[in-house]
């Protein structure tokens, strides 16, 4: 039997008929079209398909669609608040090259909003905790953590790059 | 990945979510966080008829601390705010170990620890700090209700003293007492995110210089957390002195039946539980030192 569901995603309503095995990636990928989460290995260990809901970052290849009614999600598609132009996490992703075949960026931008909105300006430590559950096969990591370190300090309006802590 | 079809109830409160679960009798499950349900759903390993998700019951949803009654952890409680709630790092540091070396933030933000337990993996992180700081679990049917010593709980991978038809409503812990320490030591191939290899849970009580009570519970290297008897025993009545921890920490890697897989072979986590114990029991003796009043 299916549910009906209603969610806010991107600040967008939706009302849901959803089947109640289907995960809350499927619903966002297959349902919405909302194709920037990823699905990458489905058992929560590569945070490709990271996404915000009720302000926490959670694995949405773990969440079942059916139990988020009610509630506000963001993607991806929701950093940027208009969707123009981007967000100063994306904008610091791509001038560091922290990105490159892009599969994992989605959940690490969506990993650096949640760290972020927690803590504005965290120590390289602290980004590498935050992302302990987000895999990238191409970067090395290292430039991703500069990137969210940048992006930290483009958020607080200062433009110098932060000291080493 | 596709799961299995069932059927799925979010009831509100405990009562409805009790009646369900007698109701639909084989084949229901509760889920809490689901991590460890959706893995073994879409591995094929669970296969539910029902589900009931716990997660809308407001009643299981908190964590209660006071300095006279101690500490009770709603089973809803996620990991994370286990993980930031203040009065947990101050007076149970050994959970918090635990806790901050389970899986990753957006699991932390999904898990519980009654779910943790519940799964009853001899791996269960939180399952050796909370046996040796004398956990409790409440344990509700529509029947009945009963509390059960954590320590009494598992019966092997899987397998715990819980009827199909209970439901974990709560995790309590006595109040912190004067002079008593723990800590929770644990490694894994890949820190955080890759389960325990081994695990070792420690917790102390000196009386002035004596080690007047032990507690120690292996995790990882036993069908269920292990209690090692034959180090407790090395360790009461005596004082704290690197030959008596030293000999304690054998005593733990022999008692310690562990299996070799892909995470471990059965010698090295033998080794690594003598390496353990010994950074659990020096870390108590100190934790216990630093809490006089
Ligand atoms: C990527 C990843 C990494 C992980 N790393 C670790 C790790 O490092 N250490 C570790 O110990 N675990 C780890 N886990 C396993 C899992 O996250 C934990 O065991 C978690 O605490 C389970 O909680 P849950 O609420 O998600 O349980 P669920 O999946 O919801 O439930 C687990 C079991 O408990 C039962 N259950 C849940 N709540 C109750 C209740 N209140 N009453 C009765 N039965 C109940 C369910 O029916 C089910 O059988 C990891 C999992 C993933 C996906
Ligand atoms: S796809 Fe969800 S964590 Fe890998
Ligand atoms: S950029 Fe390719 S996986 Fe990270």
């Amino acid at each position: 039997m299916k549910h009906n569901i209603r969610i806010v995603v991107n600040g967008d309503e939706y009302c849901l008929a959803v089947d109640p095995w289907k995960t809350l990636n499927e619903v966002i990928r297959e349902d919405l079209n909302l194709t920037g989460t990823k699905l990458g290995c489905g058992t929560g260990d590569c945070g490709a398909c990271a996404v915000i809901v009720d302000g926490k970052a959670v694995s949405s290849c773990l969440t079942l669609a059916v139990s988020v009614d009610g509630k506000s999600i963001k993607t991806v598609e929701g950093l940027a608040p208009s969707g123009e132009e981007l967000h100063p996490i994306q904008e610091s992703f791509v001038e560091t090259g922290a990105i490159q075949c892009g599969f994992c960026t989605s959940g690490m931008e969506m990993a650096a909003f949640h760290l972020l909105s927690n803590n504005p300006s965290p120590t390289d430590l602290e980004i590498r905790k935050g992302l302990s559950g987000h895999l990238c096969r191409c970067t090395g990591y290292n430039q991703i953590v500069e990137a969210i370190s940048l992006a930290a300090n483009k958020m607080q309006g200062c433009h110098c790059k932060k000291e080493e802590s | 990945m596709r799961l299995p079809r069932f059927e799925y109830f979010a009831p509100k409160t405990l009562e409805a979510s009790l009646e369900l679960l007698g109701q639909k009798g084989d084949g229901a499950f509760v889920m809490a966080g689901g991590t460890d349900m959706m893995v073994k759903m879409s591995h094929g390993r669970l296969k539910p008829r029902t589900i009931i998700n716990l997660k809308e019951i407001p009643e299981l949803h908190y964590i209660k601390f006071n300095p006279q009654n101690g500490l009770e952890i709603g089973s809803t409680a996620l990991l994370s705010e286990v993980l930031n709630h203040a009065d947990i790092i101050e007076h149970y540091p050994a959970l918090i170990q635990a806790v901050q070396t389970m899986a990753n933030i957006e699991v932390r933000n999904m898990a519980t620890l009654a779910g943790n337990l519940c799964n009853a993996a001899p791996s269960a992180d939180s399952a050796p700090p909370l046996m040796v700081m004398d956990a409790e679990v409440s344990l509700v049917s529509s029947r009945a209700k009963r509390k059960v010593k954590l320590m009494d709980f598992f019966l092997g991978p899987g397998a715990t003293v819980k009827n199909v038809d209970e439901i974990m409503t709560a995790i309590t812990l006595p109040a912190p007492r004067p002079q008593t320490g723990a800590s929770y030591m644990r490694i894994s191939a890949r820190c955080g995110v890759d389960i325990a290899a081994a695990g070792v849970g420690v917790a102390i009580r000196l009386e002035s210089e004596v080690l007047a009570e032990a507690r120690i519970v292996l995790g990882a290297v036993a069908p269920v957390p292990l209690r090692a008897v034959k180090a407790e025993a090395a360790l009461v009545g005596r004082q704290f002195d690197p030959e008596t921890v030293q000999y304690a920490a054998q005593m733990a890697s022999e008692e310690a039946s562990p299996i070799s897989d892909v995470r471990a072979t059965r010698d090295y986590r033998k080794s690594m539980v003598a390496v353990l114990a010994k950074r659990a029991i020096s870390e108590a003796y100190e934790r216990s030192h630093a809490r006089h009043s």
